[in-house]
């Protein structure tokens, strides 16, 4: 077990490091030059020479390259991203002001998503209904197939400007919260779902279910006790993958509730090609990423003694 | 005979299938009275899985009674509502089901498994049921219950796990216990002492068995009673000697000239080997092979477990040599040594003189060639998307041998050779019966002529009456083609019809070698004495029925 964990840290720690270096690599080699749209807003006849080549001393770019990543990589792993090419802040300050904003309405849509996406899948499985179960199991593929931004304005129109019983906009407090998360929420708790219903059905016909009702255990106690906890693995896999999709859906959400967070900052620092700040996203973004994956992979064999006996070959 | 336990009047269940309902039990009547076992023995597809199941209404969703009554006591099973079945389920009618590998919840304790059949009766606390779930756990006998009791199933052995599952079964103490298939998934010594223990407990607890069983020769050992079941219908049924004894039904008599384990006019055992020069080398040599397999880290210390542990063998041309023993005896990892598919940790590989034990590239292709494989299982080893024709055709394209008609000529040719009907090309295996598609997997193998084929259980999987003649078609074509065999069988009865000569390995040795009918005569080892002793329907135990 020990081992596993070790293991799987590593490549956690691994995959952070891989990240970073392909963003730096993809960042080099795009066209374009950063300094010069700081410095003239891409108007580049317009600004002195010399100033261009301090600011690039500056910021670094006058070294040669792998220098350059050695030295970025070496304050990056202290949680120093440099300052904003746009603005000047530190990167690691713009950070920590819009995370708690996008943590909010991720962690919220995830919750809704698992809430409602299991439930889905444990009462389409459990109703003996059949059309109470056709119709929860069309509901799923419909999620998948709706775009975000979509559901987002269409739930702004209904809940805001028709009923007035949610803010459409604004970061504060928690009724503003519910919009944004529910709009998130739809296309992973419909993955979630589908995945889920889908093993659950699988696990229900497996000889230790019939084991379990053959010692005179009801359908609930079959059901619940010992399907889910069987079929929830690749729900599990599925959700801890999804929080990529998350967190890029997120870009589109807060732009249409207006709200300020990594999602925002990300749209902005690309328009404006500002690449200490990219970078950080991407470096954030892939360290939330690492960690609910690490979350996972550790939860694993919580909920399945096989798994660690089998990692550690 | 006091009223019966168990009384299944005229019952008929059905499945919904896509063009219509197709029925699997049609009409059967059988009695089971207090303390008696029955055997109810019948081939895949005969109904009987479906009846015990249905004796505790635990069929399939698409599944239904259309008629009959289930008594169980003063209770109409077929009746009663979930919550009265709840309670007869476990307490009343414990069930042992078929496999053990899949047939416990891998992700809960033994233990808890166990404690939950005392639980949901309301036997036991929450806190009585773990300890009282151990002292079941060692009335099955498996040893250290109390560490077992706190294991996964992953954790325990075939054996143990089955063990666990008649702890499951008697826990409540039920008066009737549905046995299906319980050990067909077990060695032979297994399966013995498992069947031993399963006797005892019900002796020791009265309880009435319905054992349903594939094999005569366990039904022979164990039942009182035998109830032979074809085509959903009960054809024969009686005390167990008289109806062995003196079948009235043809299908009984046909069934019980197949079993291998009761068969002894059959044995006249295979053709002999085409006379060769007696200084002729072996098509196969193997020398001291030796395979470790790592193990995971085990409570901190790194371990090797030797799977074949200097094995010595050969193979002569046109010969069927079987390599017997039980699971984990190492006689599939030594098929795999010599075919190459898995590398030795030490030992030599001679193919016709020529050292494979490290050859690549062309050279390992040109073995590939000329050792071919059939695998136990005909329902996974053929692709469901190809079709017949494709994958006997496969490794001749696999090694660019002639265009496209000649090779479906030979194709052609090989399904006339395993005795398949020439428009099965084009039919995929989902429309082939096990037997029709181990003859599939044969005709495979054979496709590039090659000199030595592996066959690992190749009937284990397949109905006895089945068996039997995919059996004789192997000797046929060995008798044809003068193609070497090597055997790979738990089945003790199979070997001695095919084989001409029989290695038994145990732990990763070769404990005895020998020509077939010595081995079986003059058997030297005490392992193989015990092997011989373990085959079903050598004869009864002693039995409380029995005494006046």
């Amino acid at each position: 077990m020990r081992r596993y964990v070790i293991r799987r840290v590593a490549q956690a720690v691994g995959v952070l490091w891989a990240a970073y270096t392909v963003v730096f690599l993809v960042l080099d080699y795009l066209p374009g030059d950063p300094v010069a749209a700081m410095a003239g807003q891409g108007d580049q006849t317009a600004v002195d020479p010399a100033q261009l080549d301090r600011l690039r001393a500056r910021y670094g770019f006058d070294k040669p390259v792998l220098v350059q990543y050695l030295d970025y990589l070496g304050r990056a792993v202290r949680g120093d991203f440099g300052d904003s090419v746009a603005t000047g802040r530190p990167v690691t300050g713009m950070l920590a002001a819009a995370v708690p904003q996008t943590l909010q309405v991720t962690v919220a849509g995830m919750a809704l998503a698992v809430l409602f996406g299991g439930g889905l899948a444990v009462l389409a499985t459990y109703t003996r209904r059949r059309w109470l179960r056709s119709l929860l199991l069309s509901l799923p593929p419909l999620g998948v197939s709706v775009p975000v931004f979509w559901t987002g304005l269409l739930l702004v129109e209904l809940f805001s400007f028709r009923l007035h019983v949610f803010p459409a906009f604004g970061d504060d407090g928690p009724r503003g919260l519910v919009l944004p998360a529910v709009a998130l929420a739809i296309l992973p708790g419909a993955m979630i779902a589908q995945v889920l219903a889908k093993s659950l059905l699988d696990t229900l016909d497996e000889p230790y279910a019939q084991t379990a009702r053959a010692k005179g255990a009801g359908r609930a106690r079959v059901h619940l006790r010992h399907a889910l906890r069987n079929a929830a693995l690749p729900a599990l896999t599925v959700a801890g993958v999804l929080v990529g999709q998350l967190m890029a859906n997120s870009v589109v959400i807060e732009t249409v509730f207006s709200r300020n967070g990594v999602g925002r900052l990300t749209a902005s620092a690309v328009t404006a090609q500002d690449i200490p700040v990219v970078q950080g996203v991407v470096v954030f973004a892939a360290l939330v990423f690492v960690l609910v994956n690490l979350a996972v992979d550790l939860v694993y064999p919580l909920l399945d003694p096989r798994i660690a006996g089998a990692a550690a070959r | 005979m006091s009223a019966p336990l168990l009384e299944i009047s005229d019952l008929a269940v059905s499945y919904r299938a896509r063009a219509g309902r197709v029925a699997a039990v049609r009409g059967v009547s059988l009695a089971v009275a207090p303390g008696e076992i029955v055997a109810l023995v019948g081939e895949s597809g005969s109904g009987k899985s479906t009846l015990a199941h249905a004796v505790l209404r635990l069929l399939a969703d698409n599944a239904a009674i259309d008629g009959g009554h289930v008594r169980f006591g003063d209770q109409d099973i077929a009746a009663l509502s979930d919550r009265e079945l709840r309670a007869v389920r476990g307490r009343g009618i414990g069930f042992v089901p078929q496999d053990p590998a899949v047939s416990l919840n891998p992700v809960l304790r033994v233990g808890d498994q166990v404690a939950e059949a005392l639980r949901l009766h309301g036997l036991a606390t929450r806190r009585s049921a773990r300890l009282d779930a151990v002292e079941v756990l060692e009335r099955v006998g498996l040893p250290d219950p109390a560490v077992r009791a706190r294991q996964y199933p992953h954790e325990l052995s075939g054996g143990m796990r089955q063990r666990v599952l008649i702890a499951v079964a008697i826990a409540a103490r039920p008066k009737l216990i549905v046995a299906d298939e319980p050990t067909s998934a077990l060695d032979v010594t297994v399966q013995r002492r498992i069947l031993d223990r399963l006797q005892d407990l019900t002796e020791e607890l009265g309880s009435a068995v319905l054992l349903v069983t594939h094999d005569l020769g366990v039904a022979a050992d164990r039942a009182d009673r035998i109830a032979v079941m074809s085509r959903g219908r009960i054809v024969e049924s009686g005390p167990a000697r008289r109806t062995l004894a003196e079948p009235a039904h043809p299908y009984t008599r046909r069934l019980i000239r197949s079993a291998p384990s009761l068969a002894t006019a059959r044995a006249a055992g295979p053709a002999p080997v085409l006379d060769k020069p007696s200084g002729e080398p072996p098509l196969v040599a193997a020398e001291g092979l030796v395979k470790e397999y790592r193990l995971p880290r085990a409570a901190g210390a790194a371990r090797t477990v030797r799977a074949v542990d200097g094995v010595d063998l050969e193979v002569r041309r046109g010969e069927t040599l079987a390599l017997v023993g039980e699971s984990g005896s190492g006689k599939s990892t030594t098929a795999r040594l010599v075919l190459r598919l898995v590398p030795a940790t030490a030992g030599r590989i001679v193919f016709d003189g020529e050292d494979v034990t490290a050859a690549r590239g062309a050279r390992l292709r040109a073995l590939r060639r000329r050792a071919q494989l059939v695998y136990q299982n005909p329902y996974a080893s053929l692709d469901p998307r190809l079709s017949v024709g494709a994958t006997i055709t496969e490794p001749l394209r696999v090694f660019g041998v002639g265009d496209r008609a000649s090779r479906t000529a030979r194709a052609r040719e090989l399904l006339d050779r395993v005795a398949l009907p020439a428009d099965a090309l084009r039919r995929r295996p989902a429309e082939l019966s096990g037997g029709q598609r181990q003859r599939v997997a044969i005709a495979r193998a054979l496709a590039l002529s090659p000199d030595l084929v592996v066959c690992d259980e190749p009937v284990s999987a397949l109905d006895v009456s089945v068996q039997a003649r995919v059996l004789d078609l192997l000797a046929e074509l060995q008798a044809d083609l003068g193609v070497a065999y090597l055997l790979i069988s738990h089945d003790l009865a199979v070997v001695r019809q095919v084989a001409h000569r029989v290695a038994v390995l145990r732990a990763g040795r070769v404990v005895e070698t020998g020509a077939t009918a010595d081995l079986f005569d003059r058997p030297a080892h005490p392992y193989t004495r015990e092997l011989l002793a373990a085959i079903p329907g050598g004869g009864r135990r002693p039995h409380s029925e029995e005494s006046p």
